[in-house]
């Protein structure tokens, strides 16, 4: 009998096209490429100094997303596109795509949306498969039982010319979640806690497998966006086993295996979870039951308190005393009493369908606090579609809030959503460092309930006072 | 994969630049709103662009890359856990861009390493002592070597840092990774003629 395997060991070792040796990092294949307007140009000007073509345009799959508008004018109105390097980052891999065979869901598609999130709903997101993108949030796929990493540009172009990455193999580490959330408690209130707990280099050079009865009971959209902030605590993947959740999920998704391949795929999925006893290399246990929300004070996303808890105060540690500064809070103060100028709904961690039903859940009704700007992004046009069938986009703009395209927006600020200089953003995205949503912007990560709870106060809220 | 795409290294000797702030992130050594770029070049002034220049682009006279004793400096002394967050490869691409041929620190973010060294910047994780040296003493001469893989500094022993054997052939060699991928065909098309789709 062979030693119990993690999963992520058995899905290195299926796609081993050469192992590691003593002077070479294993070649691993990667089943599926995904690819954006951001970090590809100086890989396909790569692919075109040296006369090489995409070796698996099959296996690649590009869209747009960071740099793209989302006003509708801007989208489909053609009005013009306010950054000028922007819109000719959208040209310029609408013509890679087109010289290099890509299928790309462009500007206008209705299949187009924030990479992290297309993936999944158009089934090419898998159980069992390797997957990168230039983007580090790359780790949402994860949520699948996919093996699914950032990478840098240079890599991009290996995988666009070979399909394959050198890589010398990670570690493991498993995240225990036993118990089950509170009410008003959500996955992303879970993964800020963990990456309080673990730090943000904590998971550096490991792939998490993400464990236990509180991760089980989460829907594949809550997955996502636990693997999603894999990153923030430094793991390149995060990885969660699949169950009957995962394939009730891909039976209805349009790109999945149908059929006998779906029979046959189910078979193979199957098989991936970690064995029993196998052994990780790092191991923390969390009990999900004694959590509260969670928002960040600082500026990184590891510098997190419970909602209704007060900021630290470790004066005296440079780190924490440089994001005091920045973010203009004191040491030991209600972070209740943060105020809040700009609210975020949106991002490849929280925009999909789910995080706005709960976003509008505490908004219908009610009214966006004045002087505070709701911004509601939906993660795809497809997302959008079906947000509008439900009506949430009426309740979000009945509450004072703007309904936008789909994008990565106000999460990295690039195609020009911004929040200002020294403005308070409560944001269910990903990252609270100095700058990220603008120059001087001030981020609080939240949850898509403390966000919309936040946004009705005007200042951090738990939202909880508002579901009850 | 003889082809020379990136200056090679051998020794790099220089004086440094010590930024003792921990977790400098991709975002703080590249703003994203220089991200529409599509091309490497010229990214070395968007380099820590929002702590080196005020609102009106002017530099901040207290930044240390805009002070005197920093220029030709070669090598960047940062604090614990560099390069994390965002893949973003215009991180490597400003600092080679700018001049920089090594980032020394105890942690270095594994996104951020990966792309350093395919681009001939060389990420230095050394043990805590030796960084609460370099630290305490900026400007000091170092000397890198890559064959014995030793930093050297005055005064004290020199010391060994772990880096990847493949890497270290290939920034000694300026040849980069993708040549070998593609000497790896005829392995590639045995998986894909066996790969269940």
């Amino acid at each position: 009998m062979s030693a119990p395997k993690t999963m992520f060991e058995k899905v290195w070792t299926a796609h081993e096209v050469v192992p590691e040796t003593a002077d070479t990092p294993a070649v691993i294949f990667i089943d599926l490429h995904l690819t954006h307007e951001v970090t590809t140009p100086q890989a396909f000007s790569l692919l075109r100094e040296r006369g090489l073509r995409v070796r698996r345009p099959d296996l690649t799959l590009a869209t747009m997303d960071h740099a793209t508008p989302t006003r509708t004018e801007q989208v489909f109105g053609g009005a013009p596109i306010t950054i000028d390097s922007a819109a000719k980052q959208i040209r310029q891999l609408e013509v890679n795509c087109a010289d290099f065979g890509i299928e790309l869901l462009g500007l206008q598609d209705a299949r187009r949306g924030i990479v992290h999130i297309i993936g999944p709903e158009l089934g090419v997101t898998q159980p069992g498969k390797t997957i990168v993108c230039g983007d580090s949030h790359t780790s949402t796929h994860g949520a699948f039982g996919a093996l699914a990493f950032g990478i840098g540009t240079t890599e991009v172009g290996h995988v666009l010319a070979t399909q394959c990455l050198l890589q010398k193999k990670p570690k493991t580490f498993a995240i225990e979640v036993d118990g089950r959330l509170a009410a008003g408690v959500t996955p992303k209130d879970l993964i800020l806690a963990i990456i309080g707990k673990v730090g943000v280099s904590g998971g550096t050079g490991h792939v998490f497998e993400y464990r236990g009865a509180a991760i089980r009971a989460m829907s594949m959209d809550e997955r996502m966006t636990v693997c999603n902030m894999s990153i923030e605590a430094g793991a390149r993947a995060g990885m969660i086993a699949p169950d009957d959740t995962t394939y009730a999920y891909l039976a209805d998704s349009p790109r999945a295996p149908k059929g006998a391949a779906w029979e046959a795929a189910l078979a193979r999925w199957r098989s991936l979870p970690s064995d029993p006893g196998a052994s990780f290399d790092k191991a923390v246990h969390i009990d999900a039951a004694t959590l509260e929300p969670m928002v960040t004070y600082g500026t990184n996303p590891g510098m997190v308190v419970a909602v209704n808890g007060h900021v630290p105060d470790r004066k005296g540690d440079p780190v924490f005393d440089a994001a005091m500064k920045y973010m203009g809070l004191n040491p030991g103060e209600p972070i209740g009493n943060a105020p809040v100028n700009v609210v975020f709904v949106g991002s490849c961690t929280n925009g999909r369908l789910s995080d706005l039903r709960a976003a509008a859940r505490v908004l219908r009704g009610r009214k966006v606090a004045s002087g505070v700007h709701m911004l509601v992004v939906p993660g795809s046009q497809e997302v959008k579609r079906l947000a509008e069938a439900e009506g949430l986009h009426d309740v979000f703009r009945a509450a004072g809030a703007e309904w936008r395209e789909s994008g990565c927006s106000m999460c990295l600020g690039m195609n020009g959503d911004t929040v200002g200089k020294g403005q308070y953003s409560v944001s269910t995205s990903n990252r609270n460092f100095e700058g990220r949503q603008g120059v001087g912007a001030r981020t609080l990560l939240a949850s898509p309930e403390t966000a919309a709870a936040s946004a009705i106060r005007g200042r951090v809220t738990d939202p909880r006072e508002l579901l009850s | 994969m003889k082809t020379a795409v990136i200056d090679p290294i051998v020794t790099i000797r220089s004086r440094t630049v010590v930024m003792p702030s921990t977790n400098i992130d991709t975002d703080q050594l590249v703003p994203a709103r220089f991200l529409t770029t599509t091309t490497k070049e010229g990214l070395g002034k968007a380099l820590f662009a929002d702590w080196r220049y005020d609102a009106d682009g002017k530099p901040r006279p207290d930044f240390i890359l805009n002070r005197p004793e920093a220029a030709g400096c070669r090598v960047l002394v940062a604090g614990r856990n560099i390069g994390c967050g965002s893949s973003r490869e215009h991180a490597p691409w400003a600092l080679v861009d700018y001049g920089f041929q090594a980032v020394i620190s105890t942690e270095i973010a594994d996104i951020f390493r990966n792309n350093s060294l395919k681009n001939g910047l060389l990420p230095v994780v050394v043990d805590e002592a030796t960084h609460v040296w370099l630290l305490a003493n900026p400007g000091a001469e170092v000397v890198i070597d890559l064959a014995s893989a030793s930093l050297s500094v005055p005064g004290r022993a020199a010391i060994t840092f772990p880096i990847d054997p493949f890497a270290r052939y290939c920034l000694m060699n300026g040849v980069d990774e993708l040549g070998f991928l593609l000497s790896k065909d005829d392995a590639i098309k045995a998986y894909e003629a066996k790969r269940v789709a």
